[in-house]
């Protein structure tokens, strides 16, 4: 396997940001997981490593230390559902139950049809707007059950 | 409206405040644009900036042109030197730094640019977490525009003076608003803070000269600058100056991020902005500035939110933001939630924390699940006595044990009556079985 030769290109420009090129790294991970099925396989940390002149193993203790870079493929959608204070002051718990309801998903799990994946997050700093999740990368907040099934309800 | 004086997000109110005609045509760069001609000495910027007293809004609370002073002489020391602005905003309750991202970008670059000239900065770095996705799109855009308009690279307005700004993602590590975590972090690495001395300043990104500031911190710059340090003074107290963003949630009823001047009372926050407790309830408690401060409780609410005045009430200010419990929330549960937080968040290097905090976890856990004991009550009190001050290389281990302290101290008989009653009394509390998904969760 390599590296897609247009995500190459991307990672060309923005090593130059950086005095060191390994500075870029967390940034191409994530482009890697954006474009390569939402996770980071074993020989996409090989490339990166090649790419980067690192040992696998650097790039492995970095993908595992961050919380938003996954290991495992994911579903197609994935929920992420804050669960710290202030949306655990409004009812996150609640709003837990109910995605998993919609989306089939167990937490921490993708649901048989592989369409969804459910997670827990912490803080998303969307505090004042709770309870919220995060859908595919964008906020969802002021949530209650009919906007949770109104927003997951119609995906495809 | 607001009854105080505003200036923060005055601009950020404006449709398509976000973009460069917008901000432009209501005053941003105007400050920087004037630094440029007149082309003061460096050292003078820095001197406004200390003598307005700006205190860092990203929770220490620390000077910023004090801060700034300790870069060293730029005539003695040529390495290159790098600011990073902090914008990991992820201390729960905390959301303010992502309004000023979204609706202001242009406000924080003049802030960089600006700070970039007093301090002979090469190069700045704006730390974005990972998944303020929204956010850090505005602020790259908001960089190529201001870059297209001749306002970062090299020979800026045609006036000799160069900065580059970037942006970086960070991927949603708690550790990394820690500075030296931080540094870390945009090297490539996992978020270490790093042990200090030797300090930012002397000893930062990529082992060079670095200032690390708070994206708020940054944003009140040109405002200093266009209108003098004791402008800036006739906002707040005499210690704490200026207003700052108050992010307040929880059991409220209008929840929101308000500029607010420093001194005014948490009362005032809480029933002239926030629309008091919500569905009619009494106040039970409140974090005053994240969930890393100690809670306080409900008759503690007329304290003058500022440095000074919290400290004085056994907490901190930290990042202003309050989060308040109603009489009907359990603060068992409410540590629970915290103490998962920080054991999830704790980088593992010091054994103090990385041991403490799950220690934490889990005995809030069992007191709020009905299996605690009373000797449950002394562990948690001698674990947070280890666990704080200064007995670890950054103040996560302080972060988790400083509110464990505190909820004992305050509430210490709701924690007794959960142990006596062998369940959580309280219906605002879990009322349920233990979690069945949470070893899956830290798996």
């Amino acid at each position: 396997m390599a590296l897609p030769e247009t995500l190459v290109a991307e990672f060309d420009r923005m090593v130059q940001k950086y005095p060191e090129r390994r500075s870029a790294l967390i940034p191409a991970i994530h482009r890697c997981q954006e474009e390569l099925g939402g996770w980071v396989s074993p020989e996409t940390m090989e490339d990166l490593a090649a790419y980067f002149g690192l040992e696998p193993v650097d790039v492995y203790g970095v993908v595992t230390f961050y919380p938003m870079f996954r290991t495992k493929p994911p579903g197609k959608h994935v929920v992420s559902v804050c669960h710290n204070i202030s949306c655990d002051l409004r009812g996150a718990e609640g709003i837990l139950a109910k995605v998993c309801e919609v989306t089939g998903a167990k937490v921490g799990g993708t649901s048989a049809d592989g369409k969804f994946t459910v997670e827990r997050v912490e803080c998303q700093g969307a505090c004042a707007n709770a309870p919220m999740f995060d859908l595919d990368g964008v906020y969802h907040e002021d949530l209650d059950d009919a906007k949770v099934a109104k927003i997951l309800g119609g995906l495809q | 409206m607001s009854p105080h004086p505003t200036y923060l997000l005055d601009r950020a109110r404006l449709a398509d405040s976000h973009t460069l005609k917008v901000a432009r045509e209501n005053g941003a760069y105007a400050a920087f644009e004037k630094i440029l001609n007149d082309k003061p000495d460096p050292k003078e910027v820095t001197e406004v900036v200390k003598t307005s007293g700006l205190r860092g809004r990203g929770g220490a609370g620390f000077p910023t042109g004090l801060k700034w002073s300790f870069m060293p002489d730029a005539s003695k020391d040529s390495r290159p030197r790098y600011m990073a602005v902090n914008a990991d905003e992820s201390e729960p309750g905390t959301c303010k730094d992502r309004v000023l991202l979204r609706e202001d970008p242009h406000g924080l670059l003049e802030g960089c640019l600006i700070a970039g000239y007093a301090m002979g900065l090469d190069a700045v770095y704006i730390y974005v977490r990972g998944e303020y996705r929204l956010p850090y799109r505005r602020m790259q855009d908001a960089i190529d525009e201001a870059r297209a308009a001749g306002l970062i690279g090299k020979n800026i307005l045609g006036k000799g003076f160069d900065l580059e700004i970037h942006m970086h993602q960070g991927a949603g590590a708690y550790i990394c608003g820690e500075e030296t975590g931080l540094m870390e972090s945009l090297e490539g690495k996992r978020g270490h803070p790093r042990p200090k001395p030797p300090f930012p300043a002397g000893f930062g990104l990529w082992g060079k000269p670095t200032t690390v500031n708070n994206v708020e911190s940054i944003f009140n710059v040109p405002f200093i600058m266009t209108h003098g340090a004791a402008w800036f003074r006739g906002f707040g107290t005499e210690k704490s100056p200026g207003n700052f963003l108050c992010g307040i949630s929880g059991h409220v009823a209008k929840p929101g991020v308000y500029e607010v001047p420093l001194g005014i009372t948490a009362r005032e926050i809480l029933e002239q902005y926030a629309g008091g407790v919500w569905k009619g309830r009494k106040l039970k408690g409140w974090f005053p500035g994240g969930s890393s401060t100690g809670i306080v409780p409900a008759d503690l609410i007329d304290t003058p939110m500022d440095h000074d005045s919290i400290k004085g009430i056994g907490s901190m200010f930290g990042t202003g933001a309050m989060i308040m419990l109603d009489e009907t929330a359990c603060v068992v549960r409410a540590s629970e939630v915290l103490a998962r937080f920080y054991d999830h968040e704790s980088c593992g290097q010091c054994s103090q924390c990385r041991e403490g905090t799950q220690w934490l976890n889990q005995i809030f856990h069992r007191i709020e699940n009905g299996q605690g004991t009373m000797a449950d009550v002394d562990l948690l009190e001698s674990l947070s006595r280890g666990m704080t001050p200064g007995k670890t290389i950054c103040a996560l281990s302080d972060a988790a044990a400083i509110p464990t302290l505190a909820v004992i101290k305050h509430f210490r008989d709701e924690i007794v009556e959960h142990i006596h009653k062998g369940c959580c009394p309280l219906k605002g509390g879990s009322g349920r079985a233990p979690a069945a998904d949470r070893t899956e969760v830290h798996a």
